[in-house]
């Protein structure tokens, strides 16, 4: 039987909802316990509403002043050991799961799967290789732990609320390094819902501009209740910071409603959002790629398309 | 100081790969083949690394058949002083490959070894990390920004929550991310210059790495394919659409 530990996401004293993404791929594994493993230095509300997830068995807390950020040098020693028992150890395939898990996977001798978007059997998964341009089914050794990262947009999130799963501490004897130190992290403030998990997302790409033309693509996010994406073109032209990057080497998201505005549709930039569902282009070029998948195309100016789509809207 | 960096040839970003109609692979005869777009920002950065006289001396690294010669010749056109071949017909997967650098950290003792944070083939983003656990030193992944003083390096990575800057002591891993810099293009003098560099070539059984512990590929697909929509006439029109799926 499959007993398996998630590693939880959080920043900030708030869980990250990548990792009820990451509870429903282990409850596909359908297995005796799912256990979600908290390393913080006040572990407390995380705990607390990690222990809300549906088909969470326990929630295991490590309070520690090292586990204050989440450096993966750190971390990967206390989760290895932590492991122990366990048949699987997950990790959501967000920037914090692809730091963290490959450490652990390499401690405990194991190979990785990673950004595992179906579970076929305990031990059999399929992942997208080449920007998601081919599936393939992975077999994992099954006397071995199996550590994988989640592809949370073909996850939806655990439902939260019924449950409430018993929290317990843990005690891990494990020397921690001190050659590598956070000093800071800089984000981006924003009342917006947030890129991974909104249900509508607008994106800028190359075509908006500038940086002071993309207000025009904050507004109409605004007016629908849209998080704001971009295209790689408009990030590396400084256009809006890297975060809103939404692509192979980005954000891969899937939001009921995308909206690419002024985007091409480069492959890269499609890998991101194959599992949107509804894609809305709108591009001046009727010739351009994004329109071979966009469920809705329009074909103009985006400057003069917005203002008309804020004043349909009423 | 040393820089180890990998240098991992795949099908060109431009190719649109397609599975072969059996499941049993992709097509890979014929594509055109390229440097793994992130590897050679990693050769960039440590060649500037060299030129900003914090290190003397960059190795590329490749893992693969005999023929990745000339691929090798590539990164030393660009500007790396030699090249280590570890020869290999068979598929290295990222704990192997992990396992290799290992070995030939042990012979070289870099001060920095730069990985791509993932190679654009299998997009698998584990090598660094794992050698970093392996070599117990620490890991900066996903570098935006990489500066190098008083034996650290201080590292802005790209995450998903913003900037993070962490310090890290060398030795080090770092892996790239596209941003850190725009790698400089070869030209044809290099390409004569290289042919007098050292490649070593390095017979990958000659290591006694370990290579169990392996994922089994058993079967691959194509995506499923999103369906060609509809073309709307103006934004009135779009609006009623979205309205009526209930999306606005
Ligand atoms: C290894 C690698 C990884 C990559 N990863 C990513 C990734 O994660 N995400 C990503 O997005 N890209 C990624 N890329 C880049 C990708 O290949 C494209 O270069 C990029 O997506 C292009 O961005 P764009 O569509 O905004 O720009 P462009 O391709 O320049 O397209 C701009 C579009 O705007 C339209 N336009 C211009 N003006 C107007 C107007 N006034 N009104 C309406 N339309 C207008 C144009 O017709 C055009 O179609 C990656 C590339 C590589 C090599
Ligand atoms: C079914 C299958 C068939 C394969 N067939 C072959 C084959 O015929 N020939 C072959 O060579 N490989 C083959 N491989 C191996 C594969 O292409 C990758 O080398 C391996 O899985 C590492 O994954 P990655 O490159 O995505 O790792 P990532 O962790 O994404 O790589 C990150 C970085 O590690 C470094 N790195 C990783 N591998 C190498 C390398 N080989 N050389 C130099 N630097 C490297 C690079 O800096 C790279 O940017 C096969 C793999 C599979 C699963």
């Amino acid at each position: 039987m499959s007993k398996i530990l998630v590693i939880a996401e959080h920043l900030g004293g708030k869980l990250n909802p990548s990792t009820a993404r990451a509870v429903s791929a282990a409850a596909a594994v359908k297995p005796e316990a799912i256990d979600v493993l908290v390393l913080a230095d006040a572990p407390d509300a995380i705990a607390a509403e990690a222990a809300k997830i549906d088909g969470v068995s326990r929630v295991l807390t490590v309070t520690r002043a090292e586990n204050a950020h989440p450096l993966a040098a750190v971390l990967a020693p206390q989760i290895a050991k932590a492991a122990t028992g366990y048949s699987h150890v997950f990790a959501p395939s967000t920037t914090f799961g692809k730091d963290v898990a490959p450490r652990v996977a390499a401690l405990l001798g194991v190979a990785q799967v990673s950004d595992v978007m179906s579970v076929e059997a305990a031990h059999t998964f399929k992942r997208p290789i080449y920007a998601g341009n081919a599936i393939i089914t992975v077999e994992a050794d099954a006397n071995h732990t199996v550590v994988a990262t989640i592809r949370t947009a073909s996850w939806p999130a655990a439902a939260s609320g019924a449950n409430s799963a018993p929290i317990e501490a843990l005690t891990i004897d494990a020397a921690l390094p001190t050659h590598t130190r956070f000093i800071e992290l800089k984000q981006g403030s924003s009342d917006r819902p947030d890129l991974q998990s909104a249900s509508k997302v607008v994106s800028g790409g190359r075509g908006v501009g500038s940086k002071e033309n993309f207000d025009i693509i904050y507004k109409f996010a605004d007016k629908i209740g849209a998080a704001v994406g971009a295209s790689r073109a408009a990030v590396d032209a400084g256009y809006v910071p890297n975060e809103m990057q939404v692509g192979q080497t980005g954000k891969i998201i899937a939001p009921e409603l995308y909206m690419a505005i002024g985007i091409s549709g480069a492959i890269q930039h499609l890998t991101g959002i194959k599992d949107a569902g509804t894609i809305v282009a709108i591009n001046k070029d009727g010739e351009a790629p994004i329109f071979e998948i966009a469920d809705f195309g329009l074909v103009g100016d985006l400057f003069k398309l917005i203002p008309e789509l804020e004043q349909a809207l009423g | 100081m040393k820089i180890l960096v990998g240098y991992k040839r795949v099908v060109d970003y431009n190719v649109r790969i397609q599975v072969k109609p059996d499941g049993s692979g992709v097509v890979t005869d014929g594509v055109k083949l390229s440097a793994n777009p992130f590897d050679d920002i990693a050769l960039e950065e440590a060649l500037r690394l060299r030129e900003k006289g914090v290190a003397e001396e960059v190795i590329v690294v490749g893992i693969g058949p005999a023929d990745l010669t000339s691929h090798l010749r590539n990164g030393l056109a660009m500007g790396a002083n030699r090249a280590i071949h570890v020869l290999t017909s068979e598929a290295v997967q990222p704990l192997t490959a992990a396992r290799i650098f290992l070995k030939l950290i042990e012979k070289e003792q870099p001060g920095l070894v730069i990985l791509g944070k993932q190679a654009i083939d299998d997009d698998a983003n584990q090598t660094g990390q794992m050698l970093a656990a392996l070599w117990d030193r620490p890991q900066a992944t996903f570098a935006g920004k990489v500066e190098i003083a008083d034996g650290k390096a201080t590292v802005t990575r790209e995450v998903d929550a913003g900037l993070e800057v962490i310090e890290a002591e060398l030795p080090a891993v770092i892996t790239t991310d596209l941003r850190l810099n725009e790698p400089r293009f070869i030209k044809l003098p290099d390409i004569m210059k290289a042919k007098s560099k050292p490649i070593d070539s390095i017979e990958f059984s000659s290591l006694g790495v370990d290579t169990h512990d392996h994922l089994k590929t058993t079967h691959y697909a194509a995506p499923a394919k999103r369906s060609k929509g509809v073309m709307v006439k103006d934004a009135a029109e779009l609006v009623a659409a979205l309205k009526q799926k209930g999306l606005l």
